[in-house]
């Protein structure tokens, strides 16, 4: 019977160390990025990373969801109202500004620079880089997570501007030269419809989500177990927990925003 | 010169003992050898050393500072002594060579970029390796050149004590010889403490004034590298001559 219990005990444990771990984490995060020095070298070079070698991806991903969104409105929208090029346009321009562009840039940045800095910072730990790092008079915290956390957090927002701007011509593509809607209706009921707010609270969740996307992937990195397996798990844990924590900030931002 | 005082430091991973009271003195200007077989905790007691692993308890003075639980202020001041040349080099596979030397002495120096790789072209020379050496990456060298980078950073500073994690490890005999020479010369020079992890014991013969065995997490056995050769403890015996019977393949064999 105690051994029983021993095994849910363990993995609470288990479970409640990792929160700490992690909790004390993200509080040395805030305390560092108030702290000079800054590397401002490290800082430029990963926003060019996760910024300027994120928007094709980026791009291509809210383009073509602002393209399906387009036809899927279209076919369930034609069933119920004539005013086709204003609800199309309408749908297309609140999900893509309000959830698909700041969720599906921080699903794709996630896969793509969250991995990468949980296996540049996980390599980096089993070949002893960050002890070096630490007996060259460096803190790693400041080195290594700041730049990265700083980049991901200001970089997000302006890759989910052109995100949005990208899927909203996704969609005006495939109304004016699928459906053959009328440009000048369908640019104009994008205006209409296309309000500040949900554009500031869409780039308020793609800077919470660049935060979040840094922090797992430097988090995994830094406490990386030993060998090709502990980076791999890293990896692997840093776009999986990334991914869960975007759509459980997404939902949580939102019920705060729009909740009526 | 820095000395450094280890007294009674222990350190567990879970229920894993690792060091059991190691004290140990290395004085000023001396070059010490810690052998012991894999497992044996060398790699954790230079880690507690550098201040990289906390200790359950114990000291550890560098010039009569303590640096267990020291400040960040004080640890930084002692770390501005040292340099250290890890097993695997540790270089930044982000940066060039260059910039891997000079990583520390740009942050302390304002000096210009072809000042910086000036100095790096001239700290590299010691380490007997080419001007073109500069612009490469650590993955474009081989491990033996890699090596000498790590002890070129190591000795940029111009360190008052330098550790060496098995320096000589994953190595050909005649790479391992040059690194040897290097590593002694690059002390000598530097008229610096240093203290060498390793278990080659034409290594230790080379580079080493004193020895220290760690053996089940306790220092069995010091002394010179010519009173090692005559060491009459049976695990120190067995060690240096790599004799295949003795007390630690017994303890081996009880284990397994």
């Amino acid at each position: 019977m105690v051994q029983l219990l021993q095994i849910p005990g363990r993995a609470a444990l288990a479970m409640l160390g990792e929160i700490g771990r992690l909790s004390f984490f993200i509080g040395r995060t805030l305390f560092w990025l108030a702290q000079p020095p800054w590397y401002g070298r490290q800082i430029l070079r990963q926003m060019l990373d996760i910024g300027y070698f994120s928007l094709p991806v980026v791009g291509l991903t809210t383009m073509f969801s602002g393209m399906v969104i387009a036809l899927q409105s279209y076919t369930g929208t034609e069933r119920f109202s004539a005013e086709g090029e204003t609800s199309v346009a309408t749908v297309v321009v609140l999900i893509i500004t309000r959830e698909l562009g700041p969720v599906l840039a921080g699903l794709m940045v996630a896969g793509r620079i969250g991995a990468a800095m949980a296996a540049e910072i996980g390599t980096m730990r089993v070949t002893d880089q960050i002890d070096a790092l630490d007996t060259l008079s460096t803190r790693p915290m400041q080195y290594l997570v700041i730049p990265r956390v700083a980049a991901a957090t200001l970089c997000l927002p302006f890759l989910v501007l052109i995100g949005d701007t990208i899927g909203v011509f996704g969609g005006y593509v495939i109304a004016v030269y699928q459906l053959n809607f009328s440009p000048s209706a369908y640019l104009s009921g994008t205006l209409e419809f296309l309000e500040a707010f949900d554009v500031i609270i869409g780039l308020v969740k793609a800077a919470v989500f660049g935060f979040i996307i840094a922090l797992m992937g430097c988090y995994f990195g830094y406490y990386s177990g030993r060998g090709a397996e502990g980076v791999g798990r890293a990896t692997t844990n840093a776009v999986v927990y990334s991914a869960i924590l975007i759509l459980i900030l997404d939902f949580i931002i939102t019920g705060l925003a729009f909740a009526r | 010169m820095s000395h450094i005082q280890i007294r009674d430091i222990h350190k567990h991973f879970g229920a894993n003992h690792v060091l059991r009271g190691v004290a140990l003195d290395v004085a000023a200007g001396q070059t010490m050898a810690i052998i012991g077989a894999s497992g044996s905790g060398k790699s954790v007691l230079l880690k507690v050393i550098l201040g990289l692993l906390p200790p359950d308890s114990g000291s550890v003075e560098v010039d009569g500072v303590e640096s267990v639980n020291a400040s960040r202020r004080t640890r930084e001041q002692i770390l501005r002594k040292i340099g250290m040349l890890f097993q695997g080099g540790a270089l930044f596979d982000s940066l060039p060579i260059w910039e891997n030397i000079m990583f520390r002495y740009r942050q302390n120096v304002d000096m210009d970029k072809a000042a910086l790789r000036k100095e790096a072209k001239d700290i590299l020379a010691q380490v007997l390796l080419e001007e073109r050496v500069l612009d490469l990456y650590p993955a474009e060298l081989s491990g033996g050149m890699q090596k000498r980078v790590g002890l070129a950073r190591a000795i940029a500073d111009k360190p008052e004590i330098l550790f060496f994690d098995e320096p000589t490890s994953g190595l050909d005999p005649i790479t391992s010889g040059v690194i040897n020479r290097l590593v002694r010369d690059a002390t000598k020079r530097l008229g610096a403490t240093a203290v060498v992890i390793s278990h080659d014991m034409n290594s230790v013969r080379e580079i080493a004034d004193r020895v220290a065995m760690l053996h089940e997490g306790k220092i069995i056995w010091q002394g010179t590298v010519k009173q090692m050769g005559r060491a009459r403890h049976p695990v120190v015996r067995q060690f240096v001559h790599g004799l295949a019977s003795g007390p630690l393949t017994e303890q081996y064999e009880i284990k397994k």
